[in-house]
C-alpha cells in the first residue's frame, strides 16, 4: 500500500474523529454541568491524536525500512571480488534498488526472463531506463526486494492505521464536560510553533557543523597560521596532487578586497540611502511617500546577478573608456575594478539603509519633531540634531546590516571585481573577494578531498563567522536602541 | 435706572481705565477657522490673551481647545493637512502675513506639551538647545548663565545642579516637564503655551508646575489647556469655554466659575458632561 494512500486514509480517521468528538461533545452543552471547553476543541483534539501519532510513526517507519532493505540488499548481494564488474559496493546496491523500482512497473503476470539484455526491452516499453552495468545475478535479489519492501510497507499501513484508529478512539472516550480539550490543544498548537521556529535554528547548526567539519580536513593539510595569514592567493591548481608544490592559501588579500570592495559599496548606499529615508519619513507627502517607497523597494528586489550584469557588461566598460578619453589613451580604470564592483552594490544596498533606516527614523517619536519645532527650530535643524542622534543607534545598526550584506553578496563581484587575488589600495584595479574565490574554488574539476576544493569551506566558515558577528553587533545595538522609547 | 451718579460714573470709567493699563492684548485672535482636510474643527474664535496673565482654555475632549493652542505658535503647519483661516495677531502684528518668519514665531511664542519631551540629551543639552540654535549666546560662559537661569525660573535647578550632565530622560515625570518648561523659558519667549501640562503627572508634581506658572506670570504671558476645572480656577485669570469647535464663553476666571454666563459653561462645570 503507497504512503500516500495510508496518509489520505489516516487523515479521512481524522476528519471522522473531529466529527464525531465536536457532535458528541456538543451533546453535553445542554447538559447541567458547564463545558470547560467548546465542542470544536474536543473535535480538534479526537483530529490531533488521530492523526499527528500516526503519522510520525509512518514517517520513521519508512526511513527505517529503507535503511533495512539496503542492508538486506548488502548482505545477499554477492560477495565482492577482484573481477567484479561494477565499480563500488554502493553502486550495487543501487543498482539494485532501480532495477527493483523498474520492475514494480512491470505487472505481475509477465515471466521475467533471467538476462538483464531481455529484460531491457521490456522495461523500456513501460519508459523505464537502467544502467547498462546492470547484471544478471541482480534480477533474483531486485525481485526479493520488491517482496520484502511489499511487505514492509503494508505492516507498516497496518499498524499506523491501528494507531490512528486507537487514537481517535482515545480521544472520544475522553470527551466528557469538564474535559480540557482547548488546553490540550492550545499545548500542542504551542509546540507545533516552536517546532518551526526550531526548524531555522537546527538548520543553522547543521549548516556550521557540515562546513566546520570539511575545514578541519582542510587545515589537516594546511597549516591555520598560513591561511589565516598568508598574504599570498595560489593554490595551484595545475600542481594538484603532483608532489611537493601544494600552492598557497592566503586568506588576507581575499579579506583584504572583501572589506574594500564593501566600504565602496556603503560609501555609496549610506549616505544616498540615508538621506532618501530623511526625506521619505519627514518631508515627502504622503502621496509622494506612497510611490517613492515602493519604487525604491522594488530595487531591493532585482536579482543580484542582474546588477552584475549590468556592471560587467554596462558600467564596467563604460568607465573603462570614460577614463581612457580623459587621459587620452590608457585607460586608469580597469574593465574590472573595485569601484565598478563597488558602485553598483552601493546602489543594491541603497533600498537596504533606506528602508531599515526610514522604520528606525518613523519610530522617533512625534513628540521629538514637536518639542523641537515648538521651540523655533528649522525642520533641517530638527532633523540634524534631535532626530539623527534619536535614532542613531538604529541607524548605526542598520548600516551593520548593511555591512554584512555587502560583505555577503556573491554575484555582482563574481562578475564585476574579477578573479586576481591582488593587494592593492587603487580602486581601479581588479581585487577579489572571498566569495568569488569559494565559486571559483567549488566549479573546477577537481577532487573533492584536494585543499584546492576544501579550501571554500574554510572561506566559508570564515566568512559566517564575519557575518555573524556584524549581525549579532547590529541585532543588539538595534534591540538597545529600541528599549528606549519603550 | 439711567441716572448715574457722577461719583458712581467717574469710579466705572476710572475701573476701566485702571483695568485697560493692566490688560494690553498680547495676542489676539479673530475669526479663527481652522480645517483638518474637509473637517472643520473650529469655528470663528474670537479670544484675546492678555499680557502678563494665565488664560485657561477649558471644554470636553475634541472641543478644538488644542487646536486653537497650537494655531497661537503655527504649529498647525507642521500637520499637511490643517489649514487655518481667519487672523491671528502677536502684538498687533499678522502671525500668518507671509513677511512673518515661523521659526521667529515660535522663539517668541514658546510651547510646552502635554507628556514631557525631553530630548535623549544631557539636562544641559537640552536647555541649550534652543539658545543655540538661535544663536543666543556667544560664548560658553554665557551658555552657562542662560541654562541656569532658566532651570532656576522654572524651579528645578536645585534638583539638577549637580547632574547637569546626565540626560533628561532619566528624570522623573514632574522634574522632566520643569525641565521642558526651563527648555521653552531658555529662547526667553514673550508668550509660552501649555497643552495639558499636568494630565501626565501626579498631583504632588502637579502642584510644583501650577505654582511655577503662577511664577512664570510676572515675566511671560501663558495659555493654557486644561481638563482640570480647579487647575483652571487655581492658576489662570482669564478663562475661555469651548465646545463641538466654538467659543462659548470667555471673562474672568472668577466670574466664569461663578456666575456663568452661558448654561453650557455652568454644565460643564459643575460636571454635568464632559
Amino acid at each position: 500500500m503507497s504512503s500516500l494512500l495510508v496518509l489520505a486514509i489516516v487523515v479521512a480517521i481524522g476528519v471522522v474523529a473531529f466529527l464525531i468528538g465536536r457532535q458528541r461533545a456538543a451533546a453535553h452543552e445542554n447538559g447541567t454541568v458547564k463545558p470547560h471547553s467548546r465542542a470544536h476543541y474536543h473535535g480538534w483534539w479526537a483530529f490531533l491524536l488521530a492523526v499527528l501519532p500516526a503519522l510520525l510513526l509512518l514517517a520513521v517507519w519508512n526511513i527505517g525500512s529503507s535503511f533495512y532493505l539496503d542492508r538486506h540488499i548488502h548482505a545477499v548481494l554477492p560477495e565482492r571480488t577482484a573481477d567484479s564488474k561494477v565499480a563500488s559496493e554502493a553502486l550495487d546496491v543501487s543498482l539494485v534498488k532501480s532495477l527493483a523500482r523498474g520492475l514494480r512497473q512491470l505487472d505481475g503476470n509477465t515471466a521475467l526472463p533471467a538476462t538483464f539484455a531481455e529484460l531491457q526491452p521490456l522495461l523500456a516499453a513501460k519508459g523505464v531506463a537502467l544502467a547498462s552495468d546492470t547484471q544478471d545475478y541482480m534480477i533474483p535479489i531486485a525481485v526479493e526486494t520488491n517482496k520484502v519492501q511489499g511487505m514492509l510497507g503494508w505492516f507498516g499501513a497496518v499498524v499506523t492505521l491501528a494507531l490512528s484508529i486507537a487514537g481517535a478512539l482515545y480521544a472520544l472516550r475522553q470527551i466528557a464536560p469538564r474535559a480540557r480539550a482547548r488546553n490540550s490543544v492550545e499545548t500542542l498548537m504551542l509546540w507545533g510553533l516552536l517546532a518551526a521556529s526550531t526548524i531555522a535554528i537546527l538548520t543553522t547548526i547543521g549548516i556550521v557543523l557540515s562546513m566546520l567539519f570539511q575545514t578541519i580536513t582542510f587545515f589537516e593539510s594546511v597549516s591555520p597560521i598560513s591561511f589565516f595569514f598568508g598574504t599570498v592567493w595560489d593554490p595551484r591548481f595545475a600542481d594538484a596532487g603532483s608532489g611537493g608544490s601544494r600552492g598557497q592559501f592566503g586568506l588576507i588579500p581575499l579579506l583584504a578586497g572583501t572589506l574594500y570592495i564593501a566600504a565602496v559599496a556603503l560609501l555609496v548606499a549610506v549616505p544616498i540611502g540615508l538621506m532618501s529615508a530623511v526625506y521619505m519619513a519627514e518631508y515627502a507627502s504622503a502621496k509622494v511617500r506612497g510611490v517613492v517607497k515602493p519604487a525604491l523597494e522594488l530595487l531591493a528586489g532585482i536579482p543580484t546577478i542582474v546588477y552584475g550584469i549590468f556592471a560587467v557588461v554596462t558600467l564596467g566598460p563604460f568607465l573603462r573608456d570614460l577614463s581612457a578619453a580623459l587621459t587620452g589613451g590608457s585607460p586608469f580604470i580597469q574593465g574590472q575594478s573595485i569601484f565598478t564592483a563597488g558602485l553598483v552594490m552601493g546602489v543594491m544596498l541603497i533600498p537596504v539603509v533606506s528602508s531599515l533606516s526610514d522604520d528606525i527614523i518613523t519610530a522617533v517619536p512625534r513628540a521629538m519633531r514637536d518639542g523641537s519645532l515648538g521651540l523655533g527650530a528649522t525642520r533641517s535643524e530638527t532633523i540634524k540634531r534631535v532626530i539623527l542622534p534619536a535614532a542613531l543607534p538604529g541607524i548605526v545598526g542598520a548600516i551593520l546590516l548593511t555591512a554584512s550584506r555587502a560583505i555577503g553578496e556573491t554575484m555582482i563581484v563574481v562578475l564585476a571585481a574579477g578573479v586576481a587575488a591582488n593587494l592593492t589600495v587603487n580602486p581601479f584595479e581588479a581585487m577579489t573577494t572571498i566569495t568569488v574565490k569559494i565559486v571559483n574554488q567549488l566549479t573546477g574539476d577537481l577532487e573533492f578531498n584536494s585543499p584546492q576544493t576544501l579550501v571554500a569551506f574554510a572561506l566559508g566558515l570564515t566568512l559566517f563567522a564575519l557575518t555573524l558577528v556584524m549581525n549579532i553587533v547590529a541585532l543588539y545595538i538595534v534591540r538597545k536602541y529600541r528599549e528606549q522609547y519603550e | 435706572m439711567n441716572i448715574m451718579t457722577e461719583q458712581s460714573l467717574e469710579n466705572a470709567v476710572g475701573d476701566k481705565m485702571n483695568a485697560k493699563s493692566n490688560e494690553v492684548i498680547k495676542m489676539r485672535g479673530d475669526k479663527v477657522g481652522v480645517f483638518y482636510g474637509d473637517k472643520q474643527a473650529l469655528f470663528d474664535v474670537n479670544l484675546d490673551v492678555r499680557l502678563n496673565q494665565v488664560t485657561a482654555l477649558i471644554g470636553p475632549s475634541g472641543c478644538g481647545k488644542s487646536t486653537f493652542l497650537r494655531c497661537l505658535n503655527r504649529m498647525n503647519d507642521t500637520i499637511d493637512s490643517a489649514r487655518v483661516t481667519g487672523k491671528i495677531t502677536l502684538d498687533e502684528e499678522d502671525i500668518y502675513d507671509k513677511n512673518i518668519d515661523v521659526v521667529e514665531l515660535r522663539a517668541r511664542v514658546g510651547m510646552v506639551f502635554q507628556k514631557p519631551n525631553p530630548f535623549p540629551k544631557s539636562i544641559y543639552e537640552n536647555v541649550a538647545y534652543g539658545p543655540r540654535i538661535h544663536g543666543l549666546a556667544k560664548r560658553k560662559a554665557d551658555m552657562d548663565q542662560i541654562v541656569e537661569s532658566s532651570l532656576k525660573k522654572a524651579a528645578i535647578w536645585n534638583e539638577v545642579k549637580d547632574r547637569l550632565q546626565e540626560p533628561g530622560t532619566g528624570l522623573s515625570g514632574g522634574q522632566q516637564q520643569r525641565l521642558c518648561i526651563a527648555r521653552a523659558i531658555a529662547v526667553s519667549p514673550e508668550v509660552i503655551l501649555m497643552d495639558e501640562p499636568c494630565s501626565a503627572l501626579d498631583p504632588i508634581a502637579t502642584a510644583r508646575v501650577e505654582e511655577l506658572i503662577d511664577e512664570l506670570r510676572q515675566n511671560y504671558t501663558i495659555v493654557i489647556v486644561t481638563h482640570s476645572m480647579q487647575q483652571a480656577a487655581r492658576v489662570s485669570q482669564r478663562t475661555a469655554m469651548f465646545h463641538l469647535g466654538y467659543l462659548v464663553e470667555e471673562g474672568a476666571t472668577d466670574k466664569m466659575f461663578t456666575n456663568p454666563d452661558d448654561k453650557r459653561t455652568q454644565d460643564y462645570i459643575t460636571g454635568r458632561f464632559g
